[in-house]
């Protein structure tokens, strides 16, 4: 694995994800079932689909990142980090310890902030602005989400289609697996496979990524199952097709809603299951887990000190219920059966 | 029936059958005798029906002769080559010669392919015109064939009737340039008014083109009109062939006469013949002893019940019956 | 005498995207003791709907918005709920077409038969038992004290569309509906059910509403028929009339384009072009946009109602040109 600076990862995988976007939206607008589709989730979920892209936006806004450019009296900075957007922003806005949103003077103590008035949603036990702290973890969830979505899709896609498609000893390969695995206790094995691979972004993504694609693997086993028994498979056949084409170009396409929607599903589980895991003590750096889960004690305290758990709390819901608001309306979008009827 | 030796189909002793797998092993505990012994021949530029209830396996015998279905034993001779030998290269090119069109317009194409892509499958797996244009354009000539409107090229099935889907299953299988076209109830799922108009366009793209038939259906109205000969099936046997007009007017089989005999008339005059074979379909999987109708029919025999009847001729055809077994012609 | 069951000027809409669609469009007919109407058309065409608004199952989002349903006297339309209950299964019963889909899988048929006895009559278990025994005998279930501890799906086809009949006729109904009673059945199979529904309908003299697309069973059972397309019923007549002598453009290309009544060697007569969907609904006759003998006033005007003979009804202006107008022979 090649030693890069974190910033030349994650500028990397902007670009990446801009050129698949692009890619999407070109495929989107040429296919007139699928446009027909987006127009009218558009409709139906505006404010849900906006409020998911405005943590798009905050995520990419904390992705763009390079060296330098730092003031030298900046506290609590190194001067060599590579550092977001977002970091910028906020650079300098350390205080010592606590403080009240929008307060001049520390929680504990009374003390002048160096920055009164500026910390919209206060700051926590080491002085970070809340804000701050809140805004970082969209680029987090999103990418545990997404991330782990992306691995886990495509393994049970593989295994699904194949089981279903070609049966026999791969089929009953794949039974085994799916047994062995729903066997286990999930929060177990995460936990075994994270302590395994060290902690970290890439290794909590892979162990959820691990843990959930049996579902989905059954799912699109049946489905496979069933669209190959279907008139035009077997027309495809009688022409001639090789069978990698036909699960190309039939069994896949025609799987597409379920993909879309299973995706939009995953996402919010795995954030949600990213929250446990940081309560464990092996979730991802930075993460609203990690912020609820070291607030928990600051409940108790007199008086009370919301505002760090408050944030976290209502950012995490905040995405997960237009994720799926914009899941459910997804799924009846796309429902095959409304295909069926002519005009 | 004398023995065609220019038949463009000829099937010998095809024996299709399913395995019943149960049990966490999934061993083989029986099996579905979906066809057994069926021997037919289809002379070029003719069409043969093949008759038969629900359960009669007819649709397996069809798929088998397009090898989507693998039979254990028996031959099908298709121009002179057995097609059960052909190595997987080899079978793939004659592909290219049978095509099927199914029952089932909603189920025969895919929801999500524009037609023009569907139609033009074949073209691009046996590679007939090369390029995009090329394409396009023959893609259209054949909708203009099955008179549909070459504008829609681009649409989807589900914004067509159940009648223009099955007019666009008919393009797809006539865009490779087949010679022998197995239609596999292809008008059973039609309205009455819509199926006049599919016959009529089978009849005439076979005169144009010289195509042979495999006309698979319950229906024996439309057999009349569409077929010269028909081979009657019954629990995976041919139980008799002949041509059409004398099955309709004197059918040898208990049976066939049978299924004659319960075709609902619309002659105003003629009705209320009480019917003349009772009780139901036996299972596949488990067919009676001896000959596999004896349970239902009126003319049944001792010996039917222990001995199964071999296929005698009768005038013009055969017939697997006893009855049958004294008449033959010298 | 009036007839059994009376229905005027029936109205069923479903939402559309541009307002309510009328399904069944003013469709009115009569049902006399002991007779077999039956009511045909094809795909469509609102046959099935109209009987469901009769015992008013339409399911939703539907609704019947205009017309009587008047039973022995009583318009069913009106009733409160309650009430609709005690007639729907007892006094008038219906059979489906897909039996697999109308018996519940995971209880016997001989119970089945017997809850649906004892909703409407209050007698025991043992008793029902027996009812259903006999029942089962006379609708041709062989050995029928062994099938009574049966699951359907130990049945054949033609056995479940008997144990339905059964069930329908056990509360000895005046009238059963049958939608589309054979369609999923095989010929030979179907042959019998007909034969056992014409035995059991003169014994008992239930009237039967068929419904149906297939014009040869309309030929085996019925004693009158009426033809609908795209909501509308366009012709009524006894059935030797309209078998022989089918005066509407739609009968007459219906029954010309059954491959029965064809000439072997000559192309089928077909219908040109194909039913126009609600959105498409021509404000006149609604056949015109396919009727070979369409003349200036079709597409505008609906046709009246041409009474022709005794009982006999045509809804065409071109009939009605013949005719010279109502009652002429």
């Amino acid at each position: 694995m090649m030693e890069f600076e974190p910033h030349v990862w994650s500028n990397g995988a902007v670009v990446l994800l801009l050129v698949a976007l692009t890619g999407l939206v070109r495929f989107v607008r040429r296919d007139r079932l699928w446009r027909e589709a987006a127009r009218e989730l558009w409709q139906r979920r505006r404010i849900a689909i906006i409020v998911v892209g405005l943590y798009m936006m905050i995520g990419l806004v904390d992705s763009i990142a390079w060296k330098g450019g730092v003031p030298e009296d900046a506290v609590g900075v190194l001067p060599n980090a590579s550092l977001s957007l977002l970091d910028r922003a906020f650079v300098d806005s350390r205080e010592a310890s606590y403080s009240a949103p929008f307060a001049d003077v520390e929680f504990y103590g009374g003390r002048p902030l160096r920055r009164p008035g500026s910390h919209l949603l206060g700051t926590d036990i080491l002085g970070r602005d809340v804000l701050y702290r809140t805004l970082k973890g969209a680029r987090v969830a999103l990418l545990i989400g997404g991330l782990t979505s992306l691995l886990a899709i495509p393994l049970a896609l593989f295994f699904g289609v194949g089981a279903g498609y070609f049966g026999g000893r791969f089929d009953d390969f794949v039974f085994f697996l799916i047994s062995i695995l729903a066997s286990m206790p999930n929060v177990l094995l995460l936990i075994a496979l994270i302590m395994a691979m060290g902690a970290g972004t890439l290794s909590v993504c892979v162990a959820l990524a691990v843990t959930s694609w049996v579902g989905f693997c059954r799912l699109s086993r049946a489905e496979t199952l069933k669209i190959r028994e279907l008139d035009y498979v077997l027309a495809a056949r009688a022409l001639g097709v090789s069978e990698a084409k036909i699960i190309l170009r039939h069994i896949i396409p025609n799987l597409a809603h379920l993909i879309v929607i299973t995706f939009v599903l995953m996402f919010s589980g795995h954030v949600l299951s990213e929250a446990v895991l940081s309560w464990l003590g092996i979730g991802v750096d930075g993460s609203w887990g990690q912020m609820i889960d070291g607030a928990r004690d600051e409940l108790s305290r007199e008086p009370i000190v919301w505002w760090n758990i408050g944030a976290a709390g209502l950012a995490l819901f905040g995405l997960i219920l237009a994720v799926n608001a914009v899941g459910d309306a997804v799924r009846d979008v796309l429902d095959p059966r409304t295909l069926r009827e002519a005009p | 029936m004398s023995t065609k030796s220019d038949a463009i189909l000829r099937v010998e002793g095809l024996k299709t059958w399913y395995p019943v797998r149960s049990g966490l092993l999934r061993r083989t505990t029986g099996w579905v005798q979906a066809a057994t012994d069926v021997c037919l021949e289809i002379a070029p530029g003719e069409t043969l029906a093949l008759v038969g209830e629900s359960g009669c396996g007819k649709s397996t015998v069809g798929r088998s002769i397009l090898q989507l279905e693998e039979p254990q034993a028996g031959r099908v001779i298709f121009e002179g080559r057995d097609l059960l030998e052909l190595d997987a290269d080899e079978l793939r090119a004659t592909r290219r010669n049978i095509q099927m069109i199914f029952q089932d317009p909603m189920a025969s194409l895919d929801p999500r392919m524009r037609i023009y892509d569907q139609i033009a499958e074949g073209l691009r797996s046996f590679g007939i015109a090369e390029s995009e244009s090329h394409r396009r354009k023959r893609v259209e000539e054949m909708m203009v064939r099955v008179q549909l409107d070459p504008a829609t090229i681009d649409r989807y099935p589900h914004e067509f009737s159940g009648g223009q889907r099955q007019r666009i299953c008919i393009a797809r299988a006539l865009a490779v340039e087949p010679r022998l076209i197995v239609c596999d109830e292809s008008v059973s799922a039609l309205d009455v008014s819509i199926q006049a108009q599919i016959l009529n366009l089978l009849r005439e793209l076979q005169d144009e083109l010289g195509l042979s038939y495999l006309f698979i259906t319950h229906d024996l109205s439309v057999v009349r009109y569409l077929a010269k000969e028909v081979a009657v099936m019954y629990l995976g046997q041919i139980v008799e062939r002949g041509p059409t007009a004398r099955i309709f007017e004197a059918p040898a089989h208990p049976y066939t006469r049978g299924l004659v005999a319960a075709i609902p008339s619309i002659d105003p005059m003629r009705r209320g013949a009480p019917p003349p074979v009772l009780g139901d379909v036996p299972s596949p999987s488990d067919p009676p002893s001896g000959c596999r109708f004896h349970t239902r029919c009126p003319l049944v025999m001792d010996r039917c019940r222990h001995e199964q009847p071999g296929v005698y001729d009768v005038a013009e055809g055969s017939s697997r019956c006893f009855l049958a077994e004294g008449s033959q012609p010298s | 005498m009036s007839a059994l069951l009376e229905v005027r000027n029936l109205r069923t809409c479903f939402p559309g995207k541009d307002g309510p669609l009328p399904v069944v469009d003013g469709v009115s007919f009569d049902l006399n003791r002991g007779e077999v109407l039956a009511l045909v058309g094809e795909s469509g065409c609102g046959k099935s709907m109209t009987a469901f608004s009769t015992l008013r199952l339409v399911p939703k989002p539907g609704r019947v918005t205009d017309g009587s349903v008047v039973f022995d006297g009583v318009d069913l339309l009106e009733l409160p709920v309650t009430q609709m209950r005690t007639i729907r299964g007892s006094r008038i019963a219906m059979i489906f077409q897909e039996p697999m889909t109308c018996l519940n899988p995971v209880v016997s048929v001989g119970r089945q038969v017997v809850e649906a006895i004892r909703l409407h009559e209050p007698i025991t278990k043992g008793e029902a038992m027996s009812r259903v025994r006999d029942l089962f005998g006379e609708v041709g279930i062989p050995d029928p004290e062994a099938r009574l501890g049966a699951y359907p799906h130990e049945l054949s086809g033609g056995l479940k569309q008997r144990v339905m009949i059964a069930m329908a006729l056990s509360t000895r109904p005046e009238i059963l509906i049958a939608d589309e009673p054979t369609t999923s059945l095989d010929v030979t199979v179907q042959a019998q059910i007909l034969e056992l529904l014409r035995e059991l309908q003169r014994e008992r003299n239930t009237a039967i509403l068929l419904i149906t697309h297939d014009l040869g069973i309309v030929n085996e059972i019925a004693d009158r028929v009426a033809v609908m397309y795209a909501g509308r019923l366009v012709e009524s007549a006894p059935r030797e009339a309209l078998f022989s002598n089918p005066l509407h453009p739609y009968s007459q290309g219906l029954l010309r384009s059954m491959p029965a009544r064809s000439r072997p060697g000559q192309p089928l007569p077909e219908i040109e072009g194909v039913v126009p969907s609600p959105d498409q609904w021509p404000t006149g006759c609604r056949f015109s946009t396919r009727c070979p003998v369409r003349f200036e006033p079709c597409a505008d005007i609906f046709p009246n109602e041409t009474r022709v003979e005794n009982e006999r009804t045509v809804w065409c202006h071109e009939v009605e040109r013949n005719l010279g107008g109502e009652g002429a022979g």
